[in-house]
This record gives C-alpha cells, sequence and structure tokens, in this order.
C-alpha cells in the first residue's frame, strides 16, 4: 500500500469519527498553542529588552564595584561601594574626557506639586547625563556644574512625571517637594520610552551632591563613562578597571558593556522561556498518551476490520502504516490547528496585553515536526498491536 | 477459462492442483492442554473444482478453512496453495499468497461499513499496489458480474443481506483468484437470497473456473457441490463425488427440512481419500 492510499484510507477513518478525532487532537492543540504563545512571549520580552538596551548606546560602559560574573550571572556579588564623587575624574583621566563620565545614585520618593503627587525614581547624577546617556532636554536647562558642587536644590523632572505633576503647564521654574525638601524645576528631559514596562521618564534627576544629604549617603552607586567609539570600550573596561584598583587596592570593580548586558539577558531570557515551553510542553505530552490511548481503543474497536484486511491481504506492514499514519495525521492536524490558535494567541497578546509577542519563523515550523514526532512516538505502540493481530482471531472477534 | 496466476512477485504460475493437502494436522496449545483440531488431513482441489467441506461444529472445519485460506499455518504436514507450500512462507508472503490466489466469502459479510461497494471491492487490489483509477474500474466491472451495476457507490447499510453478500463475492473475485473460499455464505440470508447467493457463486465457477470450497452445515448448500467433504473430529470422514446438478431452478427448493442425522442426500458412494 503506498503513502498516498494510506493517507486516504486514514483520512476516512478519522472523519467517520470526527468527534473522537477532534478530542483526541485537543490536548496536542493546546500543547502547540501554549508552546508557541511561550515562545512568542519570550522572543518579544527578549527583542524589546535588547533594543532597550541597544538604546544606551554601544559605547557605555558602567563601571559597578565587585566583581560581576557576566558569564555566570548570579554568581558574583555586588559589594559595599567605596566609589566618591571624585573618582569621576580618576576616569575622566583614563577615557581623556572628563565630560564623558557621569556619577549615579538611584532611589525613590514621593514627589508633590501643590495637591498633586507621584512615587517616582530619583537620579542623583551630575551635569555630564544628558551627553553620557545621550537625553536632550526638551525644556528649560539640565543642571550645571556649579549647581552639583554648591548641592543646589534644583530638579529635572522626566517627561511623565512632568505631566503627572503638571498637567501640560510649563513646570520650569515652579516648585516640587521631593523627601519633604523643596526643589525648584529648571528642566524636562524628552521623552525616552518604556524598559520592562516601566517608564524611563517617570523620575526626577537631582544633583549627586544634593541627593547624597538628601538620602543620607556618601557613595556613588556607579560611573557611567561614555567610549569615544565602540571599538574603545574593550580597552577602556580595562583601563577604567585599572585605575580604580589603583584607587582602592583591596576592592574588584566591573566594567560592564552593552554587549556582556545583551548576552546575559539573552541567556536570562533563554533559560526562562525553555523552563516555561518545557513545562508547556508537558500538555504535549499528555496530548501524546490521548493518542496512544485513543489508538489502543481504536485498534480493539476495529479487531474485525484488521482481521478482514489481513485476510484479504494485507501484510503486517500495511497494517501498521494504516494505524500509524492514523496517528500521524490525528497528531499533525492538531498541531497545524494549535499552531493557528498560537500564532493567533500571540498576535492577541501582543495586541491588547502589556506583554509583547513576536512570532519567530521557526516555531511554527518546529511545532508542526514536534506534533508529527509526538504522532510517530505514541502511534508506534498501537499500531504494532494492530500489524500483530493474528487474522484468525481477528475475524472471530464480535 | 481459468483464473490467471499473476505473474511477477510470485515467482513461476504453477498449473498443479490449486490446493493440495498431504497429512495435515494444525495443534492449538491451550495453556498446557494441547488440542488437535486436526489429525493428519488429506486432499486435493483440483483447479474449477466445486467443493463442499460439511461437519459438525467444533468438527474442524473452521480450522480447515482457515488453513486453506492461508490465514494460518498448519502444525505439520504440507499444505500448498496455488502451488506454493505455506509453511515455507513468512508471513508477508503468505499475505500475498492471500491476495493473490484466494477469495473470501463470509457468513456475516464483514465489509467496511462507511465505504462505498466500490471501495469495499477494490480492497484487495489496493494490498496488491493496483492504483486507484484501475481499482474503481475493476471493481465496477467486478459489480456488474454479479448483478450490482446499479449499487456502486451504496454503502453496506444502503443495502439488503443479499446484495451486501454478492458485494462481498465481487470483492473475493476481484482480484481475480484461484480459489473462493465461501464460510457459510447463506448462514445470514433468507431462503430466496441465499439461492441468489447460491446461483452466483455456481455461475462463477461454471464461466470464470474459479474453483468453489465452501464450508456449511447446510445439506441443501453442501447437496449443490460436485462434492463434498465431511470432516470430523479433525479428520477427513469420506470424500464422495455427487453427480452434477444442473444449475436449474434452485429457488424455490424447501431449505433442508430434516435435521439429517448421518444420510444426507446425494451421498451415495463413497469415494477413495483423494480424487
Amino acid at each position: 500500500m503506498k503513502g498516498f492510499e494510506a493517507f486516504r484510507v486514514a483520512f476516512d477513518a478519522l472523519r467517520g469519527n470526527r468527534l473522537r478525532s477532534l478530542l483526541t487532537m485537543l490536548g496536542i492543540i493546546i500543547g502547540i498553542a501554549a508552546v508557541i504563545v511561550v515562545v512568542s512571549i519570550g522572543a518579544g520580552a527578549r527583542d524589546q529588552i535588547e533594543s532597550q538596551v541597544e538604546g544606551l548606546g554601544s559605547n557605555l560602559v558602567l563601571v559597578v564595584p565587585g566583581q560581576l560574573d557576566t558569564a555566570n550571572p548570579g554568581q558574583g556579588a555586588a559589594a559595599a561601594s567605596p566609589l566618591q564623587v571624585s573618582d569621576g575624574r580618576v576616569l575622566g583621566d583614563v577615557v581623556g574626557d572628563d565630560a564623558a563620565v557621569t556619577a549615579r545614585i538611584s532611589s525613590a520618593a514621593e514627589v508633590r506639586a501643590g495637591s498633586r503627587e507621584s512615587y517616582v525614581t530619583v537620579q542623583g547624577s551630575d551635569q555630564n547625563l544628558p551627553y553620557v546617556f545621550t537625553r536632550p532636554v526638551a525644556e528649560g536647562e539640565f543642571f550645571t556644574q556649579g549647581d552639583v558642587d554648591t548641592r543646589q536644590r534644583v530638579a529635572v523632572l522626566g517627561s511623565v512625571t512632568s505631566q503627572v505633576l503638571f498637567a501640560g503647564a510649563d513646570p520650569v521654574g515652579r516648585q516640587i517637594t521631593l523627601a519633604g525638601t523643596r526643589f525648584r524645576v529648571v528642566g524636562v528631559l524628552a521623552e525616552q520610552g518604556e524598559s520592562f514596562g516601566v517608564s524611563q521618564d517617570n523620575e526626577v534627576h537631582i544633583p549627586i551632591t544634593t541627593a547624597q544629604r538628601l538620602f543620607g549617603i556618601d557613595r556613588v552607586d556607579a560611573f557611567a563613562v561614555k567610549a569615544p567609539s565602540a571599538a574603545d570600550v574593550p580597552a577602556l573596561s580595562r583601563g577604567l578597571r585599572q585605575a580604580l584598583r589603583e584607587e582602592y587596592p583591596d576592592q574588584e570593580f566591573s566594567a560592564v558593556t552593552q554587549t556582556q548586558i545583551l548576552g546575559v539577558i539573552g541567556d536570562i531570557l533563554g533559560l526562562l522561556t525553555a523552563v516555561l515551553a518545557s513545562i508547556a510542553g508537558i500538555s504535549l505530552l499528555v496530548g501524546g498518551v490521548g493518542v496512544s490511548n485513543i489508538m489502543l481503543v481504536s485498534v480493539r474497536e476495529r479487531t474485525k476490520e484488521i482481521g478482514l484486511r489481513k485476510a484479504l491481504g494485507a501484510r503486517q506492514r500495511d497494517v501498521l502504516t494504516q494505524f500509524l499514519v492514523e496517528a500521524v495525521l490525528l497528531t499533525s492536524v492538531g498541531g497545524v490547528i494549535g499552531i493557528v490558535v498560537g500564532v493567533g494567541g500571540s498576535l492577541l497578546v501582543n495586541g491588547l496585553s502589556p506583554l509583547p509577542a513576536k512570532v519567530e519563523w521557526w516555531s511554527p515550523v518546529v511545532a508542526f515536526v514536534v506534533s508529527a514526532a509526538v504522532g510517530i512516538f505514541f502511534g508506534v505502540f498501537p499500531a504494532r498491536r494492530a500489524g500483530r493481530l493474528d487474522p484468525v482471531v481477528a475475524l472471530r472477534t464480535d | 477459462m481459468t483464473a490467471p496466476a499473476p505473474s511477477g512477485v510470485d515467482g513461476p504460475a504453477t498449473s498443479g492442483p490449486a490446493i493440495e493437502a498431504v497429512d495435515v494436522t494444525r495443534s492449538y496449545d491451550l495453556g498446557g492442554t494441547v488440542v488437535d483440531a486436526l489429525q493428519g488431513v488429506s486432499f486435493v482441489v483440483e483447479e474449477g473444482e466445486y467443493a463442499a467441506i460439511v461437519g459438525p461444529s467444533g468438527s474442524g472445519k473452521s480450522t480447515l478453512m482457515h488453513l486453506l485460506g492461508c490465514l494460518d499455518r498448519p502444525t505439520s504436514g504440507v499444505l500448498r496453495v496455488g502451488g506454493r507450500d505455506v509453511l515455507e512462507l513468512d508471513d508477508s508472503e503468505l499475505a500475498d499468497l492471500r491476495n493473490r490466489e484466494v477469495g473470501f466469502v463470509f457468513q456475516s459479510f464483514q465489509l467496511l461499513p462507511r465505504s462505498t461497494a466500490l471501495d469495499n471491492v477494490g480492497l484487495p487490489l489496493l494490498y496488491r499496489g493496483t492504483k486507484r483509477a484501475e481499482r474503481r474500474e475493476l471493481a465496477e466491472a467486478s459489480l456488474r458480474a454479479v448483478g450490482l451495476g446499479h449499487r456502486l457507490t451504496h454503502r453496506p447499510n444502503q443495502m439488503s443481506g443479499g446484495e451486501q453478500q454478492r458485494v462481498a463475492i465481487a470483492r473475493a473475485l476481484v482480484g481475480r483468484p484461484r480459489i473462493l473460499l465461501a464460510d457459510e455464505p447463506t448462514g445470514n440470508l433468507d431462503t430466496r437470497n441465499g439461492a441468489e447467493v447460491m446461483r452466483i457463486l455456481e455461475e462463477l465457477n461454471a464461466e470464470q473456473g474459479v474453483a468453489v470450497v465452501l464450508v456449511t452445515h447446510d445439506d441443501e448448500v453442501a447437496g449443490r457441490a460436485r462434492r463434498q467433504v465431511r470432516v470430523r473430529d479433525g479428520r477427513v470422514e469420506r470424500d464422495t463425488a455427487l453427480e452434477a446438478r444442473p444449475a436449474g431452478p434452485a429457488g424455490d427448493a424447501p431449505a433442508g427440512a430434516g435435521p439429517a442425522a448421518a444420510g444426507e442426500p446425494g451421498a451415495r458412494h463413497v469415494a477413495g481419500q483423494q480424487a
């Protein structure tokens, strides 16, 4: 019996039992659809994060205290920071441009303007931030070196914070209260967008010296350094760490680049996606067991038919092929439906929920191959049983 | 016209007897107890013969039919079907031999319920690798030969029992086998339909030269054959050649009236064990 004929016979058999075929497929449909949606969300999240990290610029180096092992995230420990604002000058000497270095500490606080209030990220930084992070000022001015040196209580708002506190009115020159202290707004940054579903525009920038006093700390969390070009990044990273080690002989420092962050994020998301897809894949396995079960029932029900086919000249191989093709047809049709549902579901998630989802071209292909493989794997046992039936016994069965 | 032996994979066509059984035994091992269903059966079915195997239930006639139909292999002895020694064939070759040499007609018709008459009849050809168009063509010709040219696309549940059995006969003959094995072919039919089925079998035997072997306990049916092989307790008890009956008005004969314990009409002389 040729392959095509086997497909025709199998198709007729499945069509003759429509409801049962559909219910059997359901396990495969759900499994395949779930895996595709999970993989799509993983891919969408990775893409979004990557584009945001890339937004940092490929020539940005973050200098942080402690040994961060980017190859094994979670292994290294961030040490208590020994960094001081004055270290910015040391780093500036390494890169050859003081303006290419900006210090940073981060905290969070409640901010009020009149009767409006909001909970925001407070970034303590210096006058170099707009240049180093490429964040243009939309209104007013960024604070100056003088403001930093003299601990002025001035603030630059993110675009969202500005909107929340002043509802479209020009905030420059107005007063805000940050953690109980009054600040004068001197500027508003241009819109930046979201990262990880959190707005980067809902923040308030104040001079780092002011922030240190406001939050009662005398350290700097990190420095961001802008390399002249992406090609200078590796050499610059070494130079920066070297310079800081000379400054603090007992301490380790790490220079984190965009490439490293991308690598780490890719690894973490890949692992997370794999774990979630495996969990979804379990339902595929359960679906496969269902197919096996139904095929066994089908073999038993059709014992007489098998006996007849053998009496008419069907070989063991013909009967085996017939039932195997039936199982594969069942799972691959289920797979195709699952792909349609999964792709549709991914598009819905992308459109209707905050989660990003992106259907990779290979995921439907892999899904189809896997569903067919599930059919073969779970179909072989019932099909062999059918093929081995003794025609005399099979014909006698009622 | 004799049934043409198919050429090719089957090896050389032989012109010997259709079936040749020499001292065939078949034992079943039923969990320690060995049951000898057949205890040394020998007989020959020539090409184009019309024979009936009769005997009470438990006599071994079903086992014998399974052996003749290559559904089973003997425990010992020699069984040649279409010139091939059954014991020398593996499962695939045996399936092929069944496909080419034997046509089955069962008491309960055994049609695939969801398939049309055409598809049912074409089934043996499917396992021979015949192309779909040719299958349909041959199946249609075979259905017309049993007078069912108007029932080609009907399904079994749309046909009467007699029609269903005629579809089964068309299926048995579509591959032009040398032997047609009919197991109680009239067992599920009323008298009129039974007679019609018998008439068709006789006609095919006479016109196409296919050897017909009936297995039955209906003396009326058995009496129409030209030879009766009576099986009892796993042995051939009697092998009787009967006078050829004219294929006359069979239909209205009353079905075997009495139980006819031992003496059956027509068994007038006992022939030798083998022809």
